[in-house]
């Protein structure tokens, strides 16, 4: 049994190093034709850079994907170069028209990573590209092969269904050990690759070419790599839950829960109206989780497709407005955050075995106050800027270029603070850091469930030993204990209603439950069991 | 303002510390010798099973005592002198008091088995004995098997922490089930299944003969007195009860007997000393209770109350309902009211155990009414607070069945056994009770 969970980890990291050392192999060779037509789609008339790209890349031996990025970045850098040149020169002589006239030739840097991208996907040649199914077979196959037999014989050798968490601090991987940082060395490389220098994992997307057009018709981009990825992880982590919580119907259910919710309604849904000629929607992603729902290219492009953008947009705004308060009001903000959410999702999954690092100390949690409220006021500002904008016409609003905000918020907030820190930091700071500390949807849910849900943790009376076992494990980085051993229910904004503190807890204390408002709050100096008088005493006060 | 001295860290003096200070302005000190700071001793067992880590049993942050003005000293107190009100801490140093609260907590029993001191001999109590099983039995390599001896609560604690180190264990218990003295037989021989199901060499009805040493006088077998034999091992557990941690205090002039005797306002008999917590016994027993109370809730109880006493509202110690819990492996268990493990006279039991072997309840009632006195329940979490009430209503076991629903505190999405139940007890009683859906009304009114 034992013997089986070491060969899955060996196939597992097998398929792991493959999947990893796919970025380098293969070679890529654009053929003149077919940088034509990327110089079509693009519109791009400007010689200079025709010239510029056809020196770098045609009838050249076929390049590693480095080389490759690098010659196509080099000469639109050359082409850019040129230009600012001349725009000096104009500049110096004052003449203003022909200075202006240049500006068009420039091609923004923030494209220059896509646009590598595309001709790299047009230029691959060799191995990846002629056994695409072979390769998917190498790299997710052995993955999930290996882990699965890595998880599935945890069946037997954890014993009997129960409370799971020996040797949690004695190991490399959930004590911050080594291991522990090598993942987040990986998953933070992981998330800059992906975004910030995307042709370099082109490869990637020729292995999931064929599911990505059996689904939408389109070839795979790096998003399709991530989603599909995404997916993956979260079904063989789930089966790791599925396992490891098989005594609590709790977690199974929610974990089937957000594994619906991310590969129906996240995954394949979007993917099946790109096929439908449609604009691809995740129809549970709320505003303003979903930051770029009012993006002028957003709001354009539902304009654009008839009644189903339309609806989109109508559901978009509904969903924010009515459907997630009331969800709240009735449920706590769990029926989001863990039971729907993709963030939650993986968190909940991949993300479970890191849970207990979340920091519960008084400054961290003024620093989470601080923070998440922050991300909501910054993405309704920017949401503001942006439909202003949008509707005058205007470039900026209240001394903010849209353009400025947009593109701060989504490389800061989407990019870095979601993606690098809130997955990346997993086995150092905990699986919810994102949730925690900067998710604006989560603030908002957290306003709604502080102030006005029938959820609460109800503590039962006066039977807590302040063990600490729901605090240790609770992602959120709550302080239970602090409220259970006070025989005090826990009403707080951040709860994300996982449940964990419940299964853990040894004696039974804590329900997560809805309830009536009236007593859902109730603070207590004596708990149950001891004298009445004295407690009808100190209580009332 | 009175400067009130504290010995003992633990739950029941670190409660009467909170409680004073929101009542009061009076100087407060805590004395421990045993650590820095208050720590969950309930906890111990996870930090070594690697749970937690021991900073995780520390219910307050460490700039809590400093907020709120509570001074703590680690030191050993070697001895009270109460005619001069002082007490005198090791290393010779001297420390008065206004008003001193003995919280001193227990030590483990032993009874004067032939190598009880031997290296690798330990019981479970501090935090220091956490360390001496960490030292002992790091793995299944330095410790190839070991021995608990003792049947209760700490006992199997015991167990479960070296089994989660893959460490094969012999557990010892002098009754034929397990915790027989306190459970009815029926739970006891579902626990002794459990216990047996964990790999565990579980021998009932085994008294502990004497322990072995090997020639670096560390523990290498224990020998069992029904039988003689000798069973290879290096790490001994004795888990047999503990006791008042009295020691120090024989020559004081306070009034001890098994603990530090105490009135219902917890006054020991020198003015201006009281006792809270495991070390307190009362002269009598309160409201058919123990005299000596060793568990986590009456040690907090007993603090609640003895600050109001401390702070001008003189108030005895009352407390309510009895109710405790514990863990078992995987079985939780709690319990409200009272069971004996053989029904008192004029009370009956009525059991129900589920197929699965792993969840079933015990209720005590008087026989001729069926008025309700108290419920085991085990892998079932149910809501003090509604027993709390129905005891205090006297409801009947017809009531209580009928409303169990109300009670149920199991996670949402949990099989229900509330209709098997009823239909046990209706077999038995020929009765007719039909389960009576939740209601929130009946779960937040007052009694
Ligand atoms: C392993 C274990 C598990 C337990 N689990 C449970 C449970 O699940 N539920 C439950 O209800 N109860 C449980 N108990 C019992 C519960 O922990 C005790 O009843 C409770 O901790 C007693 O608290 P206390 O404040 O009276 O004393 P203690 O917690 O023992 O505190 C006394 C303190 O005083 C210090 N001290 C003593 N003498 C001196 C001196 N002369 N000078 C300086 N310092 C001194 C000691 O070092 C100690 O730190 C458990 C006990 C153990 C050991
Ligand atoms: S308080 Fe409990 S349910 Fe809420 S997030 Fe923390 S562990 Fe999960
Ligand atoms: S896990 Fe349970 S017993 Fe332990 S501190 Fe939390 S609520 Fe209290």
């Amino acid at each position: 049994m034992k013997a089986l969970t070491y060969l899955g980890l060996a196939i597992f990291l097998t398929g792991l190093t493959i999947f990893t050392g796919s970025i380098f192999l293969g070679g890529f060779n654009l053929q003149e034709a077919d940088l034509t037509t990327f110089l079509n789609d693009k519109g791009i008339e400007n010689e200079l850079l025709q010239t510029e790209l056809k020196s770098a890349l045609i009838d050249k031996e076929p390049m590693g994907i480095f080389d490759f990025s690098s010659s196509v970045r080099g000469a639109l850098q050359k082409n850019n170069d040129h230009f600012d040149s001349l725009i000096a020169e104009y500049d110096a002589a004052k003449e203003w028209d022909k200075k202006g006239a240049q500006y068009q030739y420039r091609i923004n840097e923030k494209d220059f990573r896509a646009m590598s991208f595309s001709l790299a996907k047009k230029a691959g040649v060799g191995f990846i590209v002629e056994n695409r199914g072979l390769m998917w077979l190498l790299t997710f196959g052995l993955g999930i092969l290996g882990a699965l037999l890595f998880i599935i014989p945890q069946l037997k050798l954890l014993g009997p269904k129960g409370i799971k968490n020996d040797g949690v601090y004695h190991s490399a991987a959930t004590n911050r050990g080594w291991i522990a940082w090598l993942v987040l060395i990986y998953l933070v490389a992981f998330y800059i690759v992906l975004y910030f220098m995307a042709d370099y994992v082109v490869n990637w997307t020729f292995i999931l070419d064929p599911i990505s057009n059996a689904l939408s018709g389109n070839d795979a981009s790096q998003w399709f790599v991530y989603g599909f990825l995404y997916c993956v992880i979260m079904t063989v982590m789930a089966v790791r839950m599925y396992i490891k919580y098989r005594h609590n119907k709790y977690q199974i259910v929610r974990t089937t829960s957000v594994l619906f919710f991310q590969i129906v309604i996240a995954f394949l849904i979007p993917e099946i109206m790109t096929s439908l000629n449609m604009p691809a929607y995740d129809f549970k992603n709320a505003f303003p989780l979903d930051y770029d729902f009012f993006f002028d290219w957003n709001l354009e492009s539902l304009i654009n497709s008839g009644g189903i953008g339309l609806f989109i947009l109508v559901w978009g705004i509904v969903l924010t407005l009515v459907i997630v308060p009331v969800m709240v009001y009735f449920f706590g903000k769990r029926w989001y955050c863990s039971w729907v959410c993709g963030c939650g999702g993986l968190a909940e999954t991949l993300g479970d075995g890191f849970r207990q690092h979340s920091s519960k100390k008084m400054i961290s949690w003024k620093l989470e106050r601080w923070l998440i409220h922050s991300v909501l006021v910054f993405s309704l500002v920017m949401t503001l800027v942006t439909l202003y904008c949008y509707f005058t016409g205007e470039s900026s609003f209240i001394g903010i270029p849209a353009d400025w905000i947009k593109n701060t918020y989504s490389v800061l907030i989407g990019a870095w603070f979601a993606g690098v820190i809130g997955t990346g930091f997993y086995p150092i700071f905990g699986n919810r850091v994102w949730c925690r500390f900067g998710c604006p949807l989560a603030a908002y849910l957290g306003f709604v469930q502080r102030f006005k849900s029938r959820f609460r943790i109800t503590t039962n009376g006066g039977q807590c030993i302040s063990c600490g076992n729901c605090s240790t494990y609770c992602e959120q980085g709550i302080d239970v204990r602090a409220y259970a051993q006070k025989g005090e229910n826990i009403v707080r904004s951040s709860c994300v209603g996982c449940g964990i503190c419940s299964a853990v807890c040894p004696r039974g204390v804590l329900k997560l439950e809805n309830g009536p408002l009236d007593g859902r709050i109730n603070p207590t100096d004596v708990l149950l069991g001891n004298d009445v008088d004295l407690m009808t005493l100190v209580n009332k006060k | 303002m009175k400067h009130i001295v504290i010995i003992g860290n633990g739950i029941s003096g670190v409660t009467v510390a909170r409680h004073i200070r929101k009542l009061s302005d009076h100087k407060i000190t805590i004395i421990s010798a045993e650590t820095d700071h208050f720590f969950s001793r309930t906890a111990l067992m996870y930090v070594y099973m690697g749970h937690m880590k021991f900073e995780h049993t520390k219910p307050y942050e460490n700039y809590f005592w400093k907020k709120n003005r509570i001074e703590l000293k680690r030191a050993f107190v070697e001895t009270v002198d109460h005619e001069n009100k002082q007490l005198l801490l090791s290393g010779g140093e001297k420390f008065a008091y206004d008003k001193l609260v003995l919280a001193v907590g227990s030590t483990p029993n032993k009874f004067g088995w032939p190598g009880q001191d031997l290296d690798g001999v330990q019981g479970l109590y501090s935090k220091q004995d956490l360390d001496k099983l960490e030292a002992n039995a790091p793995n299944n390599k330095a410790c190839n098997r070991a021995v608990i001896v003792g049947g209760g609560l700490i006992g199997i604690e015991m167990v479960e922490m070296l089994l989660s180190r893959k460490i094969p264990v012999t557990f010892l218990v002098r009754e034929n089930n397990f915790w027989n003295g306190v459970l009815p037989i029926s739970e006891s021989q579902m626990l002794n299944r459990h216990i047996k199901s964990h790999h565990v060499d579980l021998r009932l009805g085994f008294n502990l003969d004497s322990i072995l040493a090997d020639k670096n006088g560390r523990a290498r077998a224990v020998t069992i007195k029904e039988t003689g034999e000798e069973i290879p091992c290096n790490v001994v557990g004795l888990t047999a009860g503990v006791s008042p941690n009295v020691a120090f205090l024989k020559d004081s002039g306070i009034e001890l007997g098994r603990g530090i005797k105490v009135n219902p306002m917890l006054e020991t008999n020198i003015k201006d000393v009281y006792a809270i917590g495991d070390c307190a016994e009362q002269h009598e027993g309160i409201n058919g209770r123990r005299p000596i109370e060793a568990v986590w809730y009456t040690g907090r109880m007993m603090g609640e109350a003895l600050a109001q006493t401390l702070c001008d509202n003189p108030t005895p110690y009352n407390p309510g309902h009895w109710f405790n819990s514990a863990k078992f492996m995987d079985i939780e268990y709690q319990t409200y009211g009272w069971v004996f493990s053989n029904p008192k006279e004029g009370n009956t039991h009525f059991h129900w155990i589920h197929k699965d072997d792993d969840k079933c309840i015990t209720i005590e009632m008087e026989e001729s009414t069926r008025k309700f006195i108290g419920i085991n329940n085990f892998g079932i979490r149910l809501r003090h607070e509604l027993f709390d009430r129905w005891l205090t209503e006297g409801q009947s076991t017809d009531y209580v069945l009928e409303h169990l629903k109300d009670a149920n505190f199991d996670p949402e999405f949990y099989s229900h056994y509330e209709k098997d139940i009823l239909s046990a007890y209706n077999n038995k009683y020929g009765t007719a009770i039909q389960p009576k859906k939740k209601s929130w009304k009946r779960i937040f009114s007052k009694a």
